[in-house]
């Protein structure tokens, strides 16, 4: 009796086994083999925070078209996604500011810059009694973040705001403490417009600020200059949008002093011409409606795919959200790609490869 | 017949194989071996995570040497590199810490053990404990949210209004700065301090607080005189515990304390610890030189910390041995 039980279990657990061997092999991921559109594809990709809650949506809405493929993406922050995307641990990278050359050293092909979407960078400050926008030269806000400029009442402030109420109170400067893209893109404008921020301070995710308290994340800087009265910050737009706070009107290339929105974001890009690299940037654009602090956020993906399948499931989706899902984009408070740009990201996608054969056809 | 101070599972001395098949012992065998594995992989796990650092750092070990730890200048651009002000915020909100911490955690202590009802002990013990339990980054948003305007709108102007000629309390004052990060550490390390306080004022013998009440000695001055001497290394342990979670706090301290890579000698100025410029640059450095800095700040901080609570469990350990009013 005891032996035909224990007959029974093993052929019971043997019979389990069999069932999900066989069910793992008819899901397997795409190999090598020729696409057949009806294979699922899984890809992988990491690196900035910023534009995360676009390609979140991105992401949900392409496998909603395309059930087979399936993208999973970690916000680690650009440099991360950079040494991922060399190091070929994920499929594709994401990063704010454009790859430094010895930064793509020791990837294993080249790496291609595909612009996704355009962001910016607002002023935030906390004055009580101020209501409305203030309005601030480049020469100013450079001189408040050098330090040259201590108090709210400065007169070069006053002269430009005049009839605003401004309190004898020290400027507290508010910095990010971690690296971040957006510290990239407001030191790149303020390297840009002041000969002095480029020489003492420089350009990059994370710099020597000469006056100021770090905070960790936008969600820090916010949090700290909401709680200090007069204190200036820098944060990204969809943050100031959402959370409705006041923003410094800044003035542009043109003369013009603009507040940040959409519209002056996507006037900012179409304001400068793109490169064949597709990297480029467009801090003070010219044009009267620019806004002076945007930047675009690139995908980083290789030229020549290493597998068939995946590179051509990413070059697809690339596709669609250079055109398709760039309508997702203003409902999360980013600027849409202007169309001259998107014409340029095609002929870029049309080559990219797998081995020998071109990955996107009839496109 | 010799009884040896093993008590001899193996019937033979001769080679590991024979002794496997010994009846009955081969659980013995296993239980020994495996539990003295897990033991070693502690070591193994800490010399690997020493090694590690080493390696990883070794790009800046070189390029810098020891003029890392006495540089001031922090620049990721000019990719110019020196720990000096973060090991300063480090010690400083630290000591900081410490100074707020331990008078009040040795208080709870002595109160639990030594004066407080069975039914008060029973209540604070385990809130004193719940301090503990909270998560760090809660203490970070109530130093944002409470401590910090607290401190810039009520405390920072007092204490410039009352001893403004030091120079600890000088210059402008936001709220968040070391006073901020030395506060919040407080908070934190005092739980940590007043239960390992606790137990080794318990393990003093009841016979010489017997003894020193017998004398006519007043509570106090049984806790003064008989207590205190006997359980003062093992507090100083307590203390240097304390010390080693306040060293390695991150998220709280980089919350409160401003972020700033400047040495200033007052305690409003905001600063910048080791543990938090790590956790706010090591995601987005992308650089070789970099990411070698920032794991030999790791890599201080990691010898700092072991190095302390080595001294801190070898006090700890030597109240056990000391014969009974022994003084350190």
């Amino acid at each position: 009796m005891l032996l035909v039980r224990r007959l029974l279990l093993l052929l019971a657990v043997f019979a389990l086994f069999a069932c999900n061997k066989k069910e793992s092999a008819s899901t397997s991921a795409g190999g090598s083999e020729p696409s057949s559109g009806t294979k699922d594809v899984s890809l992988t990709g990491a690196g900035a925070t910023f534009p995360y809650p676009l390609y979140s949506k991105w992401m949900s809405e392409y496998n909603k078209l395309n059930p087979n493929v399936k993208i999973n993406y970690q916000s680690i922050g650009s440099g991360g996604g950079i040494r991922q995307v060399v190091a070929g641990t994920v499929d594709f990278g994401a990063s704010d500011a454009p790859m430094k050359p010895e930064e793509a050293k020791g990837a294993p092909g080249k790496l291609l810059h595909i612009p996704t979407t355009i962001g910016a960078v607002v002023v935030t400050y906390n004055l009580e009694g101020v209501t409305q926008n203030l309005k601030l030269t480049p020469g100013v806000l450079s001189g408040i973040f050098l330090g040259e400029i201590k108090k709210w009442n400065d007169a070069k402030i006053g002269s430009l705001n005049p009839g605003v109420n401004l309190p004898a109170k020290d400027i507290a400067v508010v910095y990010r403490s971690d690296g971040s893209g957006t510290t990239a893109v407001f030191t790149d404008y303020l390297a840009a417009v002041s000969p002095a921020w480029k020489t003492t301070v420089g350009t990059g995710k994370s710099v020597k600020w000469p006056v100021g308290l770090g905070a960790k994340g936008n969600e820090g800087v916010t949090g700290q200059v909401k709680s200090t009265p007069g204190s200036i910050g820098y944060i990204e737009l969809a943050y100031a949008t959402q959370n409705k706070l006041p923003t410094a009107e800044i003035q542009n290339n043109a003369g013009k002093f603009v507040a940040p929105s959409l519209e002056a974001v996507s006037a900012a890009a179409a304001g400068v011409e793109m490169p064949p690299e597709l990297h480029v940037s467009i801090v003070n654009a010219g044009g009267d409606a620019a806004y002076p602090i945007a930047s675009y956020t690139y995908l980083l993906v290789y030229e020549d795919a290493k597998d068939r399948t995946k590179g051509e499931a990413l070059a697809k989706f690339l596709w669609w959200a250079t055109h398709d899902g760039q309508k997702f984009a203003s409902a999360l408070d980013y600027a849409p790609l202007p169309p001259t740009v998107v014409q340029k990201i095609e002929a870029r996608l049309k080559t990219l490869k797998s081995g020998s054969k071109v990955l996107l056809t009839g496109m | 017949m010799t009884v040896n101070a093993e008590v001899p599972l193996v019937r033979s001395e001769s080679g590991w194989f024979s002794r496997l098949g010994a009846a009955g012992n081969l659980g013995d065998w296993l239980f020994r071996r495996i539990t003295a594995l897990n033991a070693l992989l502690v070591i193994v796990l800490i010399g690997a995570m020493a090694y590690e650092m080493t390696v990883a750092s070794s790009l800046s070990l070189k390029e810098f040497g020891f003029g890392f730890i006495t540089s001031t200048v922090w620049d990721p651009v000019r990719q110019i590199f020196g720990a000096l002000p973060f090991i300063y915020g480090t010690v400083v909100s630290s000591l900081l810490a410490l100074l707020i911490a331990v008078p009040i955690s040795i208080g709870i202590a002595i109160y639990l053990s030594e004066l407080a009802p069975a039914a008060v002990r029973a209540v604070l013990g385990p809130l004193v404990e719940l301090l503990a339990a909270v998560p760090s980054v809660v203490y970070g948003l109530w130093g944002v949210f409470a401590l910090a305007p607290w401190l810039r709108e009520s405390v920072e102007p007092l204490l410039q209004a009352a001893f403004g000629f030091l120079p600890l309390f000088q210059g402008p004052h936001q709220g968040f700065g070391l006073l901020a990060g030395g506060i919040v550490l407080a908070i934190m390390i005092l739980p940590t301090i007043s239960s390992v306080a606790r137990e080794v004022l318990r393990a003093v013998p009841m016979s010489l607080r017997e003894g020193a009440l017998a004398l006519g000695a007043t509570r106090w001055e049984t806790v003064r005189t008989a207590v205190l001497p006997y359980a003062l290394s093992g507090l100083i342990g307590a203390i240097i515990l304390g010390l080693g979670r306040a060293l390695g706090e991150t998220m709280a301290i980089t919350m409160v304390i401003g972020n700033r890579a400047e040495i200033s000698a007052s305690l409003f100025a905001p600063s910048y610890t080791m543990a938090s410029v790590i956790a706010n640059e090591f995601t987005e450095a992308t650089e070789e030189l970099y990411l070698a800095a920032l794991a030999e700040i790791g890599l201080l901080l990691f010898v700092v910390t072991v190095v302390l609570n080595v001294v801190a469990r070898l006090l700890v350990w030597r109240v056990g041995r000391m014969p009974s009013g022994g003084r350190l």
